[in-house]
């Protein structure tokens, strides 16, 4: 077994001074392994999303270890925490995040263009992603022009685009139909059977039961880690791969 | 993510908000224009002031009497103008003119009339004293003044008016009723104010003297020194001979006569013309600066609306550096493209002459205008910029 992806130790973070102390994390530690598939349910206010943020480098804890792919990230400079962020980490919003007045395809060609892709080699992968996403003929619009499911799905595109280690995601179907949410959890799942790690944050009991691990947090702890299916297998959604999906995921292999 | 890419991702930032952007470069434009225009005015205005004052000879004193009327014992006399020739007492004088002008002098050919403004009576060494060459024909000569031949030189007005496509040397005029004989033509003067400086004619002093304004006083002495460096030593050997001859005390304050100094006057007029132009250069420094501040503004209304932005891309991987680069690109962008448009309309304006005045450029004005427009794009753009790119990603993309 290679070293985790993942590995945090005592995790804190806590907000504000005195009196209005607030105790988001409360000493978390997780490890995540190469290949897992991890859901993380919680109520609002459980941490889930402070959590979220650390892990993809966005956010610093006030106390705790965090390292990424063997690295302590409390030890990374402002420009390795840059490119860690761009070449390990794709990371998918709850609000979506895309830049605006900013066409779909170029918001998907931007963490390619700070990772210093050639402009056609960007495009021809930004325009691949797009279509893994279902909206490859919409690559023209801007997001304004996006109803909200379109725009998660460019958002997705976006973090799958750079094929990163770990793909981080913050209830990416809060604002979905079933419809997209099911093609989204689909690109999921196939990213998982090809071997990506995945962590996912959510409140639907539906997205819970696709991933391999199930990681509940109560007040900034964990109440329960449980394996839902064996880390080596394709998760449970993947038995319904289509075969155009499979060459999509295929293509994702290392 | 080369130099290239960063500069596309600053013109697509530029051009998100065409509107502001378009009237951020306005502001800028309007003061770099204004800055190089009012001082090539100023500029303008000081050379065409000096050009006036060197026509009339920066080598060359002219002395006036003050008194009013005829007295005698006040005016000025050919005795002093012939004092004034003197090895000894006036060794830096090259020549002295004596002049008597007359401004009511009418001339006739063949029936047509012109009144000449000015009719000058002198000696030949005025042509030079003045600098007021003879283009055609010839200047009279010292036997002429001696003579009282009449013979007289014009000015191109005299001539086009008297003389239309026809060449007037060898022609006769008549003057005051005697006939002067045309040997000359004077070349083109540029104009002192409103007289017009070619309206003139010039013949020898005891020809106009017998003919115009009778043997009285001098209207003045033109003393042209050897040197342009020695105006003043020959304005101060020049007053020491007339004091001696008009008997003034030298204790008096007040003499009889007035000594006009061209090149002090010259002086005096550029350092006033600078003067001038510094202050149009500083009520323009200060639309410049309000330009600045229009960058500024629009900086830090940009970053701090795109602060969310700044989140989004540093959460996807993008380094303070290039993000830093982006910011400043834009307002160096804004600032060099309305500095350059700005250079533009004043080089155009400049084709214009504006209040009467052909603008003169400065070049140290355009490198002045554009650099401080520059470097106030630079500076306050950057400074926003520096701030926001120093963010942590969650706190840039939880800023509302």
């Amino acid at each position: 077994m290679s070293r985790p992806v993942l590995e945090v130790t005592d995790l804190k973070k806590i907000y504000g001074q005195g009196e209005a102390t607030v105790h988001a994390l409360r000493g978390v530690s997780l490890t995540v392994e190469r290949g897992d598939y991890v859901a993380i349910m919680g109520s609002s206010g459980s941490g889930k999303s402070t959590l979220m943020n650390i892990l993809g480098a966005l956010d610093t804890p006030s106390s705790g270890r965090y390292l990424l792919d063997g690295v302590d990230v409390s030890r990374l400079s402002d420009g390795q925490l840059a490119l860690a962020r761009n070449r390990l980490i794709g990371f998918i919003f709850q609000a979506f995040n895309l830049i605006p007045r900013t066409s779909a395809v170029a918001n998907v060609e931007l963490p390619l263009a700070y990772a210093g892709v050639k402009p056609k080699e960007r495009r021809r992968r930004a325009m691949a992603a797009l279509d893994v996403v279902g909206l490859a003929d919409r690559a023209g619009h801007e997001p304004n022009q996006l109803s909200g499911g379109q725009q998660q799905r460019v958002a997705v595109a976006r973090a799958l685009v750079t094929e990163p280690a770990l793909l981080l995601a913050d209830e990416p179907t809060g604002n979905l139909d079933s419809k997209s949410t099911d093609d989204v959890l689909q690109v999921f799942d196939d990213l998982s059977a090809a071997g990506r790690t995945i962590v996912i944050i959510t409140h639907e009991k539906e997205v819970g039961d696709r991933a391999k691990r199930l990681i509940r947090l109560v007040d900034g702890g964990i109440v329960t880690d449980a394996r839902q299916s064996p880390l080596h297998l394709p998760p449970v959604g993947a038995a319904r791969v289509a075969h155009g999906r499979a060459m999509v995921a295929g293509r994702h292999t290392r | 993510m080369n130099f290239f890419e960063v500069i596309r991702f600053s013109l697509r930032g530029l051009s998100a908000n065409k509107l502001r952007s378009a009237l951020t470069m306005l502001g800028i434009l309007i003061g770099v224009a204004a800055v190089i225009l009012l001082v090539a005015v100023g500029n303008g205005s000081a050379k065409a002031i000096s050009d006036r004052i060197e026509a009339l000879g920066t080598n060359t004193i002219t002395v006036m009497s003050t008194g009013r009327g005829g007295s005698s014992s006040t005016s000025l006399t050919k005795d002093m103008a012939d004092a004034l020739v003197d090895e000894q007492m006036a060794p830096d004088v090259k020549s002295v003119s004596p002049v008597v002008s007359s401004s009511s002098a009418t001339m006739t050919y063949e029936g047509t009339d012109h009144s000449v403004a000015t009719f000058v009576g002198t000696t030949p060494a005025w042509f030079t004293a003045s600098t007021t060459p003879v283009e055609r024909g010839s200047a009279f000569t010292d036997d002429d003044v001696a003579q009282g031949r009449r013979v007289v030189v014009i000015g191109k007005t005299v001539a086009e008016e008297l003389f239309p496509g026809v060449d007037p040397i060898g022609k006769q005029v008549t003057v005051g009723g005697a006939l002067f004989t045309i040997v000359g033509v004077l070349a083109d003067k540029s104009s002192t104010g409103f007289d017009d400086a070619n309206d003139r004619a010039v013949a020898p002093l005891t020809a106009v003297q017998q003919v115009l304004t009778g043997y009285g006083a001098l209207t003045s002495i033109i003393v042209e020194a050897a040197d342009p460096d020695r105006v003043d030593a020959v304005q101060g050997q020049v007053a020491t001979i007339l004091n001696q001859k008009l008997d003034v005390d030298p204790s008096s304050t007040s003499t009889p006569y007035r000594i006009q100094n061209a090149s002090s006057l010259l002086e005096t007029q550029s350092q006033t013309a600078a003067t001038f132009t510094t202050l149009l250069g500083a009520v323009a420094a200060i639309s410049l600066l309000v330009g600045g501040i229009g960058i500024t503004n629009i900086m830090l209304v940009t970053v701090t609306e795109r602060t969310r932005e700044i989140g989004i891309r540093k959460a996807l991987g993008a380094p303070r550096r290039v993000i830093l680069t982006q910011f400043l690109i834009e307002a160096s962008l804004l600032s060099v493209l309305g500095g350059a448009l700005g250079v533009a309309a004043a080089l155009i304006g400049s084709q214009f002459s504006i209040v009467g005045v052909k603008p003169v450029i400065v070049p140290s004005s355009i490198g002045y205008a554009v650099g401080v427009s520059i470097a106030i794009g630079l500076f306050f753009g950057g400074l926003p910029a520096a701030r926001a790119a120093r963010l942590r990603p969650i706190d840039a993309l939880r800023y509302e």
